[in-house]
């Protein structure tokens, strides 16, 4: 069913969504960004339409809401392990359709990888409900339509914003009563048809181990300083480090939290005794390139990168991730789709 | 949470021998079921959790020979009998010996490689007739550097074991040089049925395969077990994982046919 509303009913409605949902949604922090006088756009909490940054692409990819940044695994007591406190909240999340894919291959770490799923995941993954953000064009460095995930499928109702009105899909009808009576059309959420930065995926089947010591690699070994944005603007990368701290106060109480953690970043694979590998970044970025668009799909079924561009918005050093995968597919051999 | 993964629990320390001045063998009280070659995540909270192998275990008793080279484990060897260490696992596929029954089996082991195959070692000192014969190659840095002195002696009643210092020492009168400076195709009678097991630092794996590979050993003849960086154990933290392989879930021991393919 679809619905047209006023931007100010809408907000009515989102004061309805409020009472049984925590409502996260894209939002710009003025002056916020990562250099002087640009903001950032990171997912809050938000209360109002006006919250909701739906004209740019977020900085921040939602997944730190199914898996935070930092997040307590144990409160350690002197020698008593005890796990934290959580409140169940009900979660609705604006995101965009690349983002939803990446959800799924998150997922598929978290849930499907090894035989035991992770508790701490699943029990946020369990309470969000999605809100599809329909994008009415392209933005730079994305390409979702190379990757095929330009269209969602699994959100609660999809939502087109302009200046004065949003329209609605809704998919879940448990959603439709917070719309009833509001005027009824025909409408699919939009979703982005062409995008300038196209990309060819290469066929894992072809991809020979020798390829990992293709010269290719070398020229992001100069290139890629190691500073990990690429990692964790990913909606997709979810690798974490445990560690234990103890607080300064009372060095007999602590935590043990999980943080998250990119292979581009030095340490990634540090083992006491002074072992490490993949010591150049180079290495590292045909490292994240391969599991991104080979070996994931080998394992999952699907690429795991979801081609949102966000690397390539938060690279210093203007890699383009598109560009590493085109020549990865040149070099290989592409994939018949 | 009804079922945490990443809960340890709490073992006793009943035991500690000490080798070296940085390596100690903690016993604990479990009641884990494992296999030779498997690993659990041993913690001290508010220190934090490390990849750990289990070198032996028996009546509701296992053993970890620790090399104090960490946060982690500095915070392990200030640890006295009666005092608590926590445990979660065991973790990955570990050795099968009956890979290797009926067959010329040699051992390279280098330094604290060791200790994730003490058990495995004793399953053949126990049952020897399993084989057709059984050799271990041993390598330290220096006599000072020797684990598991008193099982070497034992051991050698019963199959030849060879220890190699990496640099001739006065005193010394055994072997000297790297394990691969031992690999010899005189070591074995029946070529066609020779199995390799190798354990030890990355390097030395990796140019001690390499070794029984030049002198016509093919890949499915060789096994060899890794290290790597884990912060979960169970396929999550994603630390660990080449190309596909999560070395938690599917090693660490690896058959040479599979392991050559797993570039980091």
């Amino acid at each position: 069913m679809g619905y047209e509303l006023s931007n100010t009913k809408f907000d009515e409605i989102l004061a309805d969504f409020s009472k049984e949902y925590e409502i996260l949604a894209p939002f710009k922090i003025k002056c916020g960004g990562r250099y002087s006088d640009t903001d950032n756009i990171k997912y809050m909490t938000v209360t109002n339409l006006s919250d909701i940054e739906y004209k740019e692409k977020s900085a921040f990819s939602p997944k730190e809401i199914t898996f935070p940044v930092t997040e307590t695994l144990f409160h350690i007591n002197g020698e008593e392990v005890t796990e934290p406190l959580y409140t169940p909240k009900k979660r609705l999340v604006f995101l965009r359709a690349c983002d939803i894919h990446a959800m799924d291959r998150v997922d598929n770490i978290f849930l499907k990888n090894g035989l035991i799923e992770d508790p701490y995941y699943k029990r946020r993954r369990e309470e969000v409900s999605f809100v599809l953000i329909g994008c009415q064009q392209s933005f730079e460095n994305c390409f979702c339509v190379s990757m095929g995930t330009n269209k969602a499928n699994e959100y609660s109702f999809g939502i087109d914003f302009s200046q004065d009105s949003v329209k609605i899909e809704v998919k879940d009808s448990d959603f439709d009563r917070y719309f009833n009576g509001q005027q009824e059309i025909n409408f699919e959420t939009s979703y982005v048809k062409e995008n300038d930065i196209k990309v060819t995926t290469p066929d894992p089947s072809k991809i020979d181990p020798s390829f990992f010591n293709d010269e290719m690699w070398e020229d992001y070994a100069k290139r890629c300083i190691g500073c990990g944005r690429c990692n964790f603007s990913c909606p997709t990368c979810s690798c974490f480090t445990t560690t234990d701290v103890a607080y300064d106060d009372n060095r007999e109480v602590g935590e043990r939290r999980r943080v998250w953690a990119g292979c581009h970043v030095d340490k990634f694979t540090d083992m006491a005794g002074g072992h490490s590998f993949r010591n150049d970044y180079g290495s590292r970025m045909r490292y994240k390139t391969m599991h991104k668009v080979y070996d994931y799909k080998k394992k999952f079924g699907s690429h795991m990168c979801v081609g949102c561009g966000r690397c390539d918005d938060r690279c210093p050093e203007y890699i383009s991730f598109a560009g590493c995968i085109n020549k990865v597919t040149e070099k290989t051999g592409r994939e018949e789709l | 949470m009804m079922q945490n993964p990443y809960m340890p629990k709490s073992a006793e320390i009943t035991k500690i021998t000490k080798h070296t001045d940085i390596d100690y063998t903690f016993f604990v009280k479990s009641d884990m079921t494992l296999k030779s070659g498997q690993f659990v995540q041993l913690s001290v909270p508010r220190a934090g959790e490390a990849p750990i192998s289990v070198s032996d275990f028996k009546d509701g008793q296992l053993e970890m020979t620790i090399r104090k080279v960490g946060k982690v484990t500095d915070e392990i060897f200030n640890k006295e009998v009666g005092d608590k260490l926590y445990l979660r696992g065991p973790y990955g596929n570990g050795f099968s010996p009956e890979d290797h029954y009926g067959k010329e089996l040699i051992l390279v082991a280098g330094g604290t490689g060791l200790a994730p195959v003490k058990n495995f070692i004793n399953h053949f000192y126990n049952n020897l007739d399993k084989l057709k014969s059984f050799r271990l190659i041993v390598g330290f840095k220096s006599m000072k550097d020797r684990l598991f002195v008193d099982e070497l002696n034992k051991w050698s009643q019963k199959f030849p074991v060879n220890i190699t210092l990496d640099r001739p020492e006065e005193g010394w009168i055994g072997s000297t040089g790297f394990v691969t400076d031992h690999i010899n195709k005189m070591l074995m009678k029946d070529f066609e049925n020779t199995h390799v097991v190798i354990v030890g630092p990355p390097p030395m794996m990796k140019f001690t395969a390499l070794g029984f590979s030049q002198i016509g050993l093919k890949k499915d003849q060789i096994w060899m077990s890794f290290e790597r960086k884990m912060s979960c154990a169970l396929g999550k933290c994603g630390h660990c994982k080449i190309d596909e392989t999560y070395v938690c879930l599917e090693g660490p021991v690896f058959r040479y046919d599979k392991a050559v393919n797993l570039i980091d």
